[in-house]
């Protein structure tokens, strides 16, 4: 599992990173973080808002950022 | 620690909570000048006319009742912004004229949520479904300028009637200042990355299907991060306006910078552009001010100057806007905020 946290590195995206990984622990899962910081690569994923969650290239989240338990339900199924 | 994990899960729990949560903040609100009064005049038994317990005093009542306002404003409004998002607004917006693309984009400005942050991926967004770069710009203006925090406060302040002059005013200065840049066609002094960059994949909605439970979670968090990020600010602001009307003779203000001084409002709109502050922090100065004899007009300039201008801001938007741009941008709003300053002088004296 690729997951990717998109944004320029405010607060709320170093949160939603620090938080994804918290979840993946938790979760037990085979994942790599990534974080990506480039404009033109977020722009391709037709994000607007940021800081947003793609995994496996399938944005999930946009916007805002979940809470721990929030990204627990949203990444579980995910696993493949 | 979450807060929704504090939450009851219950349907019928979770509405208890929420009117209980309404009903405290009203109690809280409404005795706390009577608490204050009480605690310091009678507890402790000082002179209420005295300069130092004035401005204990303030400084205390103050802090909670901003505390308080903050809490419920950001609250409400972010769960009311919660159905609304840029991605929506850039729908809207694709494609429209200059001129009603304008109003719109600052309509829109005020009620997206829209951290600024997202500034850069969001102004690709636009120019990519086609908005005009001044309607674009009109909604990065009016975005930071009518600030929803300040508009509670003025209203708690000042009343309604200033609370709307200055969505008013607000509105008017995103939508000429980017119609202005738009007649100006200031294309070329965009970033080419932001025209070469191609807006792949399917635009995501970032609030669409939220169910309304999650609506008041994203509220409760949205007002824990903001108070923690922005209490120093407050404390300072609380402290200086607290100073100000402990120590400063009443009308100070009137004789230096009232309504007869031509340069009163350019002065504040001069400091206002480089400070950094929150709406929250800098009312208890402009509430103390006002009560020293700063005209309406230049508060509120100055108020705006603050807010809808600031070095972090700036910052951000350099990725996007050349120099040139950034600088013109700087001038057509702060142009206009000081226009708006002189205008609400005359009109309200």
């Amino acid at each position: 599992m690729i997951i990717k946290v998109l944004g320029p590195g405010c607060t709320n995206c170093v949160n939603l990173e620090r938080l994804t990984r918290e979840a993946v622990n938790a979760l037990g899962l085979d994942a790599t973080i990534e974080k990506v910081q480039d404009y033109p690569t977020i722009a391709g994923y037709g994000v607007m808002s940021t800081p947003a969650l793609v995994v496996d290239e399938k944005v999930v989240v946009s916007g805002r950022v979940p809470n721990l338990a929030q990204l627990r339900e949203l990444l579980a199924p995910l696993a493949s | 620690m979450s807060v929704a994990a504090l939450v009851p899960t219950s349907k019928r729990g979770r509405g208890l909570t929420l009117a209980g949560v309404a009903a405290a903040w009203v109690v809280a609100y409404w005795v706390n000048g009577w608490v204050w009064d009480r605690l310091l005049f009678d507890g402790l038994g000082m002179e209420p006319t005295a300069r130092v317990s004035e401005t204990i005093h303030f400084f205390l009542y103050d802090t909670i009742k901003i505390a308080l306002l903050l809490v419920g404003i950001i609250f409400v409004v972010t769960v009311l912004r919660s159905y609304m998002s840029v991605e929506r607004t850039r729908a809207l917006l694709g494609g429209k004229r200059e001129g009603i693309g304008n109003v719109m984009a600052a309509g829109l400005g005020v009620i997206t949520p829209f951290c600024s942050c997202s500034a850069v991926p969001a102004f690709i967004g636009f120019v990519a479904a086609g908005v005009p770069i001044g309607v674009t710009l009109s909604f990065l203006i009016a975005s930071p300028l009518v600030n929803e925090i300040a508009i509670g406060m003025l209203f708690s302040l000042f009343g309604w009637q200033i609370a709307a002059l200055y969505v008013v005013a607000g509105l008017s200065i995103a939508i000429v200042a980017g119609w202005i840049l738009g007649r100006l066609g200031v294309q070329r002094w965009v970033e080419p990355f932001v025209f070469e960059t191609r807006l792949g994949g399917q635009i995501i909605d970032s609030t669409a299907g939220l169910t309304f439970d999650q609506r008041l979670q994203m509220g409760a968090e949205e007002v824990v991060t903001i108070l923690r990020k922005i209490w120093p600010y407050l404390i300072v602001g609380v402290g200086l306006g607290a100073m100000i009307h402990g120590w400063a003779p009443t009308d100070f203000f009137t004789t230096y910078a009232g309504p007869g001084n031509v340069f009163g409002v350019l002065v504040a709109v001069g400091i206002g552009i480089p400070l950094y502050s929150n709406a929250a922090g800098i009312m208890p100065l402009v509430q103390a001010l006002h009560e020293k004899g700063l005209p309406m007009g230049t508060l509120l300039a100055f108020m705006m100057s603050v807010v809808a201008l600031s070095l972090p801001e700036m910052i951000l938007l350099r990725r996007v806007l050349k120099p040139q741009l950034l600088a013109l941008f700087v001038g057509v709003v702060g142009a206009g905020i000081v226009a708006v300053g002189y205008l609400f002088n005359i009109l309200l004296a």
